[in-house]
């Protein structure tokens, strides 16, 4: 597993504490007092240490490799798990995967972008970076939802929508517009989650439905911190400057109105307990679910239109305000 | 940062074929180069005029502005000089005119203005001339032309992607027509939501049209891109634009397309 440069003092004393106990198992002394004290002492450091990351630090947990994907929840959260590939126009993307399950012994509709967790896996899923196909797969997916009336959940991780020849020559910006314009008309209920990094366009297309919701440490932004500092500074090594000033953590999009609920995540991050994670998770999707079903098809719609109508409207102002 | 297109001065260099060229001859051209047909960049209010019949336009939202936590000294001055380069107050210019006598919601956009990014303004001038063309139910036209998402707003301006495309939905079920030209260059946000949203796309010859730009794409790939590559051309070779349309030619498909959707006077 990856280790965070601020995660130093936490697998130390854990280091210590693994010590401490293969140390009394071979002389068979009985430590338990003092291993349950400085348990107590790494739950606290840890917690401490979370608490109180800084953005860039976010970032980081977001992309951490160890970080539960979303194939990861698909396992936990769901059972009858059917992956459905390929866009019927031109091939299958690995980077967005999608297929139907239950979740609560009722069927979904499931989405997500997938990141690897090593090189090889990465290189497989092109580092959660779909083409115009993994679009048009979650457009035709959400399609079939509506058309069965079963809602749609999706995970939002991703750096971006990928920026190669391929993808430009397929029409990656036609596909991002239809996927997200799909999912804002779709006539059933939309709940999008962000699991890591929700990096732009790629990410939008899978988070403009009825609710918006983010993990702890997950992060949402127009572009990563790097390439912000980049093009407005000429300076990719001032990227913990940019994301401060760029409003990415789930606290600051939660106060923006951009998510409408924060997911806790374990003490540590999700990665520490992925299960525990999984279970927040569940319990938050569940709730919003089951709010969504109740509405009307109309109506549903029409709270979703008003919803990004109105997104920025306190910040508008008559007069040239500035 | 922010100069003008065209060069006040009398002569004008065309980047392409680097013929000089009268800017008054240029002009009266409606900037296409006399020697390749090199279409020079407009903004938006050349490409008001050159498309709406004459003293037809009224404009929108001409004094909309935004207050936002994503304000830094350094975005608000560049804002400023923004303004008091171009005279507009965004980078999109909103209303409605006549094009060979029918009635349109028109909007363009503006380069010179902070690479007519979309930020709040902007998503909020394109929404409300959606709505109006919804409610007076007249036909949309949209000149697009921008370097992506207003990253200064943060996730403010890629949240423009969806509600922008949400108001086309609207104007979609009631059954109005979105014609959407893309001008060069149209890329990120702007292009991965309503500039591919038309009915009809319509392109300018040689425009650069994508979602990455070249630059971004060469580093990702760590190779040159071919000659053309993400042109208008190109896009309508590969199925994503209707029609490429010469500048002279464009009032005139502009007016036929229009004709062709003309909702029939009943009684």
């Amino acid at each position: 597993m990856v280790n965070l440069e601020f995660e130093r003092p936490i697998l130390e004393l854990q280091t210590k504490i693994d010590e401490l106990r293969a140390f009394s198992r071979e002389k068979r002394l009985d430590l338990a007092n003092e291993i349950a004290h400085l348990e107590k002492r790494l739950r606290e450091l840890t917690e401490n240490i979370y608490k109180n990351l800084t953005p860039w630090q976010k970032v980081l947990v977001a992309r951490h490799p160890g970080r539960p994907n979303t194939l990861d929840y698909i396992n936990y959260l769901f059972t009858d798990f059917l992956e459905l590939r390929g866009d019927r126009l031109y091939g299958d993307d690995p980077a967005l995967i999608g297929g139907i399950a239950r979740l609560n012994s009722r069927p979904v509709t499931v989405l997500g972008h997938l990141k690897g967790k090593d090189t090889q896996e990465n290189i497989a899923r092109n580092f959660g970076m779909a083409h115009p196909e993994g679009y048009r797969k979650a457009l035709r997916l959400m399609l079939q939802a509506a058309k069965f009336k079963r809602p749609v959940i999706a995970f939002i991780d991703t750096p971006g929508a990928y920026c190669g020849m391929g993808a430009e020559e397929r029409g990656q910006a036609a596909a991002i517009a239809q996927c997200i314009q799909t999912m804002l008309g779709l006539r059933t209920p939309v709940v999008s989650v962000i699991i890591g990094e929700g990096g732009s366009g790629g990410a939008l297309a899978l988070g403009a439905g009825d609710r918006l919701l983010i993990q702890e440490h997950a992060v949402f932004s127009v572009i990563s911190p790097e390439a912000y500092a980049t093009i407005l500074w000429n300076d990719p090594a001032r990227c913990s400057e940019a994301a401060q000033k760029m409003k990415i953590t789930a606290a600051e999009l939660s106060l923006l109105g951009v998510v409408e609920e924060v997911i806790p995540e374990p003490p540590g991050g999700a990665h520490r307990n992925p299960a525990l994670a999984a279970q927040y998770l569940q319990e938050a999707l569940t709730r919003h679910l089951e709010e969504l079903r109740s509405i009307p098809e109309e109506e549903l719609l029409r709270r979703r239109f008003e919803k990004f109508r109105k997104i920025d409207d306190e910040y508008l102002k008559e007069g040239n305000a500035n | 940062m922010v100069r003008p297109i065209i060069p006040e001065s009398l002569w004008t260099k065309c980047p392409q074929c680097n013929e000089l060229q009268l800017a008054r001859e240029l002009k009266r051209c409606l900037k296409v180069c006399l020697k390749c047909g090199y279409h020079f960049r407009l903004t938006a209010p050349e490409r008001i005029q050159l498309v709406l019949d004459a003293g037809t336009f009224q404009e929108y939202d001409r004094d909309l502005g935004c207050v936002s936590p994503f304000d830094t000294p350094e975005y608000k001055e560049k804002l400023l000089a923004a303004r008091q380069a171009t005279a507009l107050n965004e980078a999109v210019i909103t209303g409605e005119g006549a094009i060979m006598g029918r009635r349109v919601v028109i909007a363009a956009l503006d380069i010179r203005f902070v690479m007519a990014s979309m930020g709040m303004v902007v998503g909020e001038k394109i929404v409300r001339a959606i709505e109006a063309a919804c409610v007076k139910r007249l036909p949309l036209v949209i000149f697009s032309a921008s370097g992506g998402a207003r990253m200064q707003e943060g996730v403010m301006s890629l949240l423009q992607m969806a509600k922008t495309s949400a108001a086309l939905i609207a104007l979609s079920r009631s059954g109005l027509l979105y014609v959407s030209v893309l001008t060069d260059p149209t890329t990120g946000g702007v292009s991965a939501s309503f500039a591919f949203l038309g009915d009809i796309i319509l392109a300018e010859p040689g425009a650069l049209i994508g979602f990455a730009g070249p630059r971004v794409i060469e580093q990702t790939i760590r190779q040159k891109l071919p000659e053309g590559f993400q042109r208008a051309e190109f896009l309508c070779r590969h199925g994503f634009v209707d029609m490429v349309v010469p500048r002279p030619r464009l009032k005139a498909t502009l007016g036929q397309i229009l004709t062709l959707h003309q909702e029939e006077k009943s009684g």
